[in-house]
């Protein structure tokens, strides 16, 4: 039994130049004829013994070649008389190299013919072995990507948050789906001891493992930046700080990074590169802008902040590329003109991550193959819970509706303007005097003991009359906090020292109005005052 | 401040045996030092009485309420009587409501107020 291997490079099908090892075996005859020689040498895909085995048909004695090919001269070198190439299909797949024969004659007519029986009968089974292997090269590289994708989404799933945070007047949802390959997509929430809330929506560039990787990375350091810096802007300034000196070159995080109040609706936001969330407010849609670098590009970057105060009825849209860069089977990208008009039209039911992937649905056509993640955090503030205030009755009819700032004094705002309204109803003008101290005591109690006169947290007042009746409604963000029945005054006692010469506003509310209901939610303490034309 | 309402002034003047805190602007939390120098003021000699004018007080809130029974406490354990003038008819009803009325009397004006001692 003889062997003679051989390996040569050959191009392969993808024009990358890569190494396709072959061995080849073959039986040359039953008694040892020829030497057994192992050579060793590559072939350049320009070399010319490549084209010119490529056309021979029969065994080729290298003595007779003249080509200027260095794999000849290593061949020849390595005391290889002929080579037999193995042809299948038209394709060179591989060459038997033979030495000279043991008794040093040339090779026969025979010899010739037996080698190119064999080489004939040899290479399709070569070829056959060669598929075999390159299809288990295949499907162990296959295997691996599936792999990583496993990895790569585990890590995603695992790390995005398990519950939607629950914001009394707030609506939260969530969503996100991973594209086949799983892009870098992430969101998260944080909790703060105040009641605020931090929103993230983010992107790494990317895709699988090292995406998924950085993005764990970026969630955890977000985390704590937040925990101890103050504003949007620092966290990300921080972040960015820290990522730079740990990101694989060529990667970057885009992110979104808001904080919510949801007592005021004051949402506190600062962008790192990442597309602009839309806010659906009473005047129309709006790109909320703020300007940064994405995380991770350059270290020392600042980010800007930007605010907005939410109003009941308002929903906010943070969302990643995955929508806008989506396509249609005509290849019309979806775009952000289509995001905008989606916003434009959501109907407010049903919810509106529902109705996102519903438009995004009509426009890519049924089967369509997600070309990378598509991730979505709502924020819709509640028209009726919100503002802690009752909907408007039927048989009435809303008058005014205003805000006071919680700042000393500023209750004679809310009383002037009251009774101005109240001027032009058939309430008498001495009960218009009575409503204007019962709404001064009920602004003043609003601002001090429910907002804590935090001037950037206002008193909400409605007024609303009936065929027979003006309501004026007064709304504080002190609901959830337990509150003291008040010690009805008594001037003896006060006089005596026996009690606080103060606590006379409820008493005086009490005294003025026909009729006064107090109500209260998680967030929200309400007064309302009636008060009967007759 | 809200437009149209002026901050809290307190003055002094004496007539007969009466001693007369003449008062205007707003009457709430940020009148309670002025009131008290004013008080101090009127009893620094002796009086047969004090009389408080309200009639250029804008606006009178429960923590006004609060300040008037406090110098309430102080004229009863001075003995000192006290009377009121100038006080609108919803701030009078006020003053019944909460009974101040009980302990000082209320008069329309100044005028009436002095010859009723």
């Amino acid at each position: 039994m003889a062997s003679i291997t051989s390996r040569w490079r050959k191009k392969n099908k993808n024009t990358e130049e890569v190494a396709a090892p072959s061995t080849v075996v073959a039986p040359v005859a039953q008694q040892a004829v020829v030497e057994v020689i192992n050579v060793d040498v590559d072939i350049a895909p320009t070399d010319p013994l490549l084209a010119y085995l490529q056309n021979a048909s029969n065994p080729v004695e290298l003595g007779r070649l003249n080509l200027q090919s260095p794999a000849l001269d290593a061949l020849r070198a390595a005391d290889v008389a002929v080579v037999v190439p193995l042809v299948s299909q038209g394709e060179l797949i591989g060459i038997v190299n033979l030495g000279q024969r043991l008794s040093e004659q040339e090779y026969s007519t025979d010899d010739r013919k037996l080698l190119n029986d064999l080489s004939t009968q040899a290479a399709p089974a070569v070829r056959v072995a060669q598929l075999v292997r390159q299809q288990q090269i295949e499907a162990r590289d296959r295997e691996r990507l599936e792999q990583e994708l496993r990895v790569a989404r585990l890590i995603q799933q695992t790390l995005l948050p398990k519950e939607l945070p629950r914001l009394p007047g707030f609506n939260v949802a969530a969503y996100y789906q991973p594209a086949r390959q799983v892009g870098g997509d992430f969101y998260d929430f944080h909790y703060f001891d105040d009641g605020r809330i931090g929103l993230v929506v983010g992107d790494v560039t990317d895709k699988g493992v090292p995406a998924a990787l950085v993005m764990a990375t970026t969630r955890t350091m977000l985390r704590s930046a937040a925990e101890r810096l103050e504003s949007p802007g620092a966290v990300l300034e921080r972040v960015n700080d820290l990522l730079v000196e740990d990101i694989p070159p060529k990667m970057f995080v885009t992110c979104l990074y808001a904080l919510l109040d949801p007592k005021t609706g004051r949402l506190h936001f600062a962008n790192a590169g990442h597309d602009l969330p839309y806010v659906r407010t009473a005047d129309g849609v709006h790109e909320m802008r703020a300007t940064g670098m994405p995380l991770g590009l350059l270290g020392g970057m600042g980010y800007e902040e930007r605010e907005i105060i939410l109003k009941p009825g308002d929903t906010v849209l943070f969302y990643s590329d995955g929508i806008a860069e989506a396509h249609a089977p005509d290849g019309d990208m979806f775009g952000f003109p289509r995001m905008h008009a989606l916003m434009e039209n959501y109907p407010g039911d049903p919810d509106l991550v529902r109705f996102v992937l519903d438009q995004l649905g009509a426009f890519t056509g049924p089967g369509w193959e997600q070309e990378d993640d598509v991730t979505m955090v709502t924020l819709e503030y509640l028209r009726q819970a919100a503002a802690g205030m009752r909907a408007v009755e039927p048989g009435w009819q809303v008058l005014d509706e205003f805000e006071v700032p919680s700042a000393v004094g500023n209750e004679r705002i809310a009383m002037e303007r009251v009774a101005q309204i109240a001027a032009g109803t058939p309430l008498a003008a001495d009960r218009v005097e009575r409503l204007k101290t019962a709404v001064a005591e009920a602004t003043m109690n609003g601002m001090e003991h429910g907002n804590k006169y935090r001037a950037e947290i206002p008193v909400r007042v409605r007024v609303c009359r009936s065929d027979d009746a003006l309501s004026v409604t007064i709304t504080d963000q002190g609901g959830g906090q337990f509150i003291r029945e008040a010690e009805a005054p008594d001037l003896d006692a006060k006089l005596a020292g026996l009690q606080s010469p103060r606590g006379w506003g409820l008493f005086l509310i009490q005294n003025m109005v026909d009729e006064m209901r107090v109500t209260s939610d998680d967030l929200h303490h309400t007064v309302e005052l009636i008060m009967n034309f007759q | 401040m809200a437009s149209g309402f002026s901050e809290f002034q307190a003055s002094v003047r004496r007539q007969d045996g009466t001693a007369i805190v003449e008062m205007s602007g707003v009457m709430d939390g940020s009148a309670e030092q002025s009131l008290n120098s004013a008080y101090a003021e009127a009893t620094s000699s002796p009086a047969d009485r004090l009389l408080l004018n309200f009639a250029d007080v804008d606006y009178i809130n429960s923590t006004g309420i609060a300040l008037i029974v406090g110098v309430l406490a102080q004229a009863r354990k001075a003995h000192l009587p006290l009377v009121t003038a100038g006080l609108s008819e919803h701030y009078q009803e006020i003053f019944r409501i909460t009974r101040l009325a009980d302990f000082m009397s209320i008069y329309p004006d100044e005028a009436a107020a002095l010859a009723a001692a």
